[in-house]
């Protein structure tokens, strides 16, 4: 704002000084509220920043037996946390190779501890498995990551994400240097991890992907991704093993891997409406506290991590928007009354099927079972017939026959 | 000796045949019995369909009505003209729009429908005349001084596919190639929004073309329509958290059968819909609101609405059998101890509508029952819900999910309000545009990487019906991209679907897993402990012979020297 410097005849230095004042006044009163508009505007775009529009996450535990108790309970951790901060069990397929909660040798049946002295059971009491026991295969994780399983899958065994879905892949068990083993007897490698990521990738069915593991040389799982969007963290590098935390001596094996004892542990201080981020995540346990080097990468990202929210992938918030049109309907009259009047006349009453028929199995005949001789029947038979072979023909034909 | 030799000529003869019957007979054998059974694919055509050129024709009609155009300029008419844009996305993808605008005079029955007193109803009686199809505009031009517009609206655009246009003064001596580039401008923005605009079709390539420079408000519209499928399942749900005190009543499929029924039926061409109801007890939101002083009432913030959805998400069944996409909309009834309950937008203003709603999820209404029974009522109190009101808010919220999407018409313009249909015919035709072009890239992208993954990996076996589905699927891609051109909308819709269906059944078949990963080394390992015991005396028996018949050679030639 620029005086002039001529000065008319009777003004004063005061006079321009009031002029400022007001226009400064005026300034404030005019460009400040748009300026604080912008801000809740900013606020409300940021909503729309991160690209997504839902979560899902798959969580999958590869090693079966009562010794590998800790990589069960690592897995059951990580989706304990999952599920508090939002996401719902529609949308999490959770993959366990073994039951360690029903096992014969588990002191504590019907619960899987994560610290010792028996602090915390991430079992809980509403946890649905997706895939049990023998369903964990290398084949069964392709099929669910790249969408190709038979017709008749139920739903809640399918991955059905979409290109606005913030995937979390969680795997953990026994691993190398490019492969991880699944149920001790097959294992799957690098190469075709980074193949199915890739066919998600070509039909979209992820908007980004984060995919933690913790397994011995977890780093060279990541190493031969190439599809974009995709943000990796391990728990030991190439060469190093993953470590795990303390055993428990009542339940008599060891509860939790070391690197994934500490993610719960920062997991738990997240509730669902924090701003901490990737960053954060990246400091979790450093090699004073796990012993092996966590890694990961983030080459592939297109964001920059530290503007990545713990919750894009962890949690589920939702993005809201509220609706400002409605539309004007009239109720109809008549023709409802009319409907419903047609509509009771045709409503036959409804029964259920005899689900157990129980006169049926009273009366029942006893079913005709083919008769068979009494067992040691047969033996005794052969046994006899040798002895009187033997008998008569002299014991030297023995060697004919053996 | 000469049994001897005899012996030895047998021998090498037996060695000779072996090696023979090995080379000649076992080779072809093994490689034949270890090949993958590939069915034949159209490999060419799908390069072909790599590069999208799509070309998007609408036919456009302009009716002069009486008045608007001089008895000299009426000479010309009628006349047709095709304009045409290119825009080239990227390398891969091409756009043309052809624009083909038919001008002529109206008839006499246009004449008489163009005379009633309002614009609604000339816009019902031109309907009644003829039918336009499918993806075609009609506008209708009419004298500056008509009284059917309100003063300060140039267009109306009704229910069906017409518009009003108020014409711009024209001058006598103006010859009609200037009438025309006069009126052009108005048209295009009456064409524009009533069938597509380059920024719809943009946002449906988004599979195709992944754009790094969006407008938030874009980004906003591509994220909240649900991705096209062949089915979706909206379930309606009723969440009542206090039956002690309050006993609901909907007439929900009654409410469905006269509201929503309507809009789902329009919009069949697109996909198919099944809905379903329910009413969920002792839900509670997860958030809990807060008590206002100044309305007297509990509000809900803006920023926690985005955590009611989780915890009622976790309550909500769905069907298990089909894959389709859920759009949920639920309606929650306040318990007594928390009612009246209204929502705040982001500047603490009180929503009219009092819902919200989740893109590619669904909405949540709040209906607040507090003023329908006094303090002394007795509890449980009868309570008749208003589903008109309800079924309002779901309907404009169901048609935002579907991927209809605002019209921000230009100043000026004036729609018609869609009626108990739910949809005007121009804006399905627009969903139609959007919905055809998306399904056409998405089907194309999906056959290529298919061909690209069946040709790296030599080893997955590709059975007879991957092919077919292949095959149908390239067909019709080609017959949807044929009839984009000529401007069937109606029929490109139907081939882009049935496109993408057969895409995406040859590529999420089962059978097509990659699982065996053989590098080099396994292949080695594995064939040789079988194949080398066998070649060993083999090979070591030609060397002799080679070497007998090389050294008899040799013989020969110094008995010869």
């Amino acid at each position: 704002m620029q005086t002039s410097p001529i000065t008319k005849p009777g003004t004063t230095k005061m006079d321009y000084y009031y002029l400022f004042t007001i226009c400064t006044f005026i300034y404030l009163v005019v460009f400040m509220p748009s300026a604080y508009s912008n801000d809740v505007e900013a606020k409300a775009s940021q909503f729309f920043s991160s690209g997504h529009t839902n979560n899902w996450a798959v969580l999958v535990c590869t090693s079966r037996f009562w010794f590998n108790y800790r990589h069960v309970a690592n897995t059951l951790s990580v989706y304990r946390s999952v599920k508090r901060l939002g996401i719902p069990d529609s949308h999490i397929v959770l993959m366990l190779a073994d039951d360690m909660a029903c096992n014969y040798r588990n002191p504590k049946p019907a619960t899987v501890f994560s610290h010792k002295n028996m602090e915390l059971n991430v079992y809980g009491d509403d946890v649905e498995v997706d895939y049990r026991g023998y369903e964990v295969t290398v084949e069964n994780f392709l099929r669910v990551l790249t969408g190709r399983l038979p017709p008749s899958t139920p739903r809640s065994k399918r991955l059905l994400s979409d290109d606005r879905s913030n995937i979390l892949i969680y795997l953990t068990g026994h691993g190398g240097n490019g492969f991880l083993k699944f149920q001790d007897s097959e294992e799957i490698s690098n190469t075709e991890l980074a193949d199915a990521f890739e066919q998600m990738w070509q039909k979209r069915r992820y908007n980004e992907l984060l995919f933690i593991i913790d397994t011995c040389q977890g780093a060279s799982m990541y190493e031969r991704f190439y599809s974009p969007n995709i943000m990796a963290l391990a728990s030991s590098q190439v060469g190093e093993d993953s470590l795990s935390h303390q055993p428990d001596l009542a339940i008599g094996v060891h509860l939790m891997d070391k690197y994934t004892f500490y993610l719960l542990e920062f997991l738990e201080e997240v509730h669902p409406a924090s701003q901490a981020n990737m960053n954060d995540l990246f400091k979790v346990c450093p090699p004073s506290k796990c012993v092996s080097t966590p890694g990961h990468r983030t080459d592939l990202f297109q964001r920059d991590p530290g503007s990545v929210l713990i919750t894009d992938f962890f949690g589920s918030v939702r993005k809201v928007e509220i609706t400002k049109e409605t539309i004007n309907l009239m109720s109809p009259t008549e023709a409802l009354i009319k409907r419903s009047g047609n509509a009771a006349l045709q409503v036959e009453s409804l029964t259920y099927v005899d689900q157990l028929p129980v006169a049926q199995i009273i009366h029942q005949k006893p079913k005709q079972k083919d008769w068979h001789p009494p067992d040691g029947f047969i033996l005794g038979l052969w046994t006899l017939i040798l002895l009187v072979f033997f008998k008569t023909y002299g014991i030297k034909h023995l060697k004919h026959i053996f | 000796m000469a049994p001897l030799q005899l012996e030895k000529q047998r021998g090498r003869f037996a060695a000779l045949a072996i090696a023979a019957v090995v080379i000649v007979v076992g080779i072809p054998l093994w490689w034949k019995t270890t090949q993958t059974y590939r069915a034949w694919l159209p490999y060419s055509e799908i390069s072909e369909l790599d590069t999208l050129r799509l070309q998007l024709s609408v036919d456009v009609e302009v009716v002069f009505s009486r008045g608007t155009l001089s008895p000299e300029q009426q000479k010309k008419v009628p006349l047709s003209h095709v304009s045409e844009k290119e825009h080239e996305v990227d390398a891969k993808t091409g756009l043309r729009y052809r624009f083909e605008t038919k001008y002529r005079t109206a008839t006499i029955m246009e004449e008489d429908a163009l005379n009633q007193p309002t614009a609604a109803e000339a816009d019902l009686s031109l309907h009644m005349l003829t039918e336009s199809a499918c993806g075609s505009v009609v506008v209708y031009v009419i004298p500056e001084s008509s009284s059917l517009l309100p003063k300060d609206v140039n267009v109306y655009v009704g229910q069906r596919r017409t518009a009003l246009l108020r014409s711009t003064p024209v001058r006598d001596s103006w010859s009609l190639k200037e009438v025309l580039a006069n009126l052009d401008p108005q048209v295009e923005q009456v064409v524009n929004t009533m069938s597509f605009s380059h920024r719809d079709i943009i946002a449906a390539l988004s599979d195709r073309v992944r754009l790094t420079k969006v407008t938030k408000e874009s980004m906003a519209d591509s994220m909240r329509a649900i991705k096209s499928s062949p089915g979706y399942e909206i379930t309606f749900s009723l969440l009542n958290p206090d039956p002690k005190s309050h006993n609901l009543h909907w007439d929900i499929e009654g409410a469905v059968y006269s509201y929503i029924q309507p809009l789902l039926n329009k919009l069949a061409p697109i996909a198919n819909f099944s809905v379903d109801s329910q009413i969920l007890y002792y839900a509670v939101l997860g958030v809990n609101p807060r008590f206002d002083n100044s309305m007297s009432a509990y509000a809900l913030r803006a920023d926690s609405l985005s955590h009611v959805i989780n915890p009622v998400e976790a309550r909500l069944g769905s069907n298990a059998a089909s894959s389709n996409p859920v759009l949920n909309f639920l309606l929650y009834v306040p318990d007594a101890n928390h009612s009246p309950l209204f929502i705040r937008d982001h500047s603490k203003r009180e929503v009219p509508s009092n819902a919200f709603h989740s893109p590619r999820w669904g909405g949540i209404m709040v209906y607040n029952v507090n003023d329908m029974y006094g303090p002394n009522a007795q509890l449980p109190v009868d309570i008749n819900i208003d589903m008109a009101k309800v079924m309002g808010v779901f309907l404009a919220q169901l048609r935002l999910l579907l991927g209809i999407q605002h019209t921000h018409p230009p100043p000026g313009f004036m729609l018609q309000s869609p009626g108990n249909a739910g949809l005007t015919d121009w804006e399905l035709d627009r969903l139609l545009w959007s919905r055809s072009v998306e399904n056409i890239a998405t089907a194309s992208t999906t056959i290529t990487s298919l061909a690209q993954l069946l040709d790296q990996i030599g080893n997955i076996v590709i059975n007879d019906n991957i092919a077919q589905q292949v095959s149908s699927a390239v067909t019709s891609l080609q017959l949807a991209v044929a009839e984009l051109e000529a401007g069937n909308l109606a029929f490109a819709l139907q081939y882009s679907r049935e496109a993408i269906l057969a895409s995406e059944r040859a590529f999420f078949d089962p059978s097509l897993l990659h699982l065996l990963y053989f590098p080099d080394d396994q292949k080695f390992a594995i064939y040789i402990p079988l194949f080398l015991p066998m070649c060993v005396p083999i090979v070591l028996s030609l060397l002799k012979i080679v070497n007998e018949a090389r050294r008899k050679r040799a013989d020969k030639q110094a008995k010869n020297d």
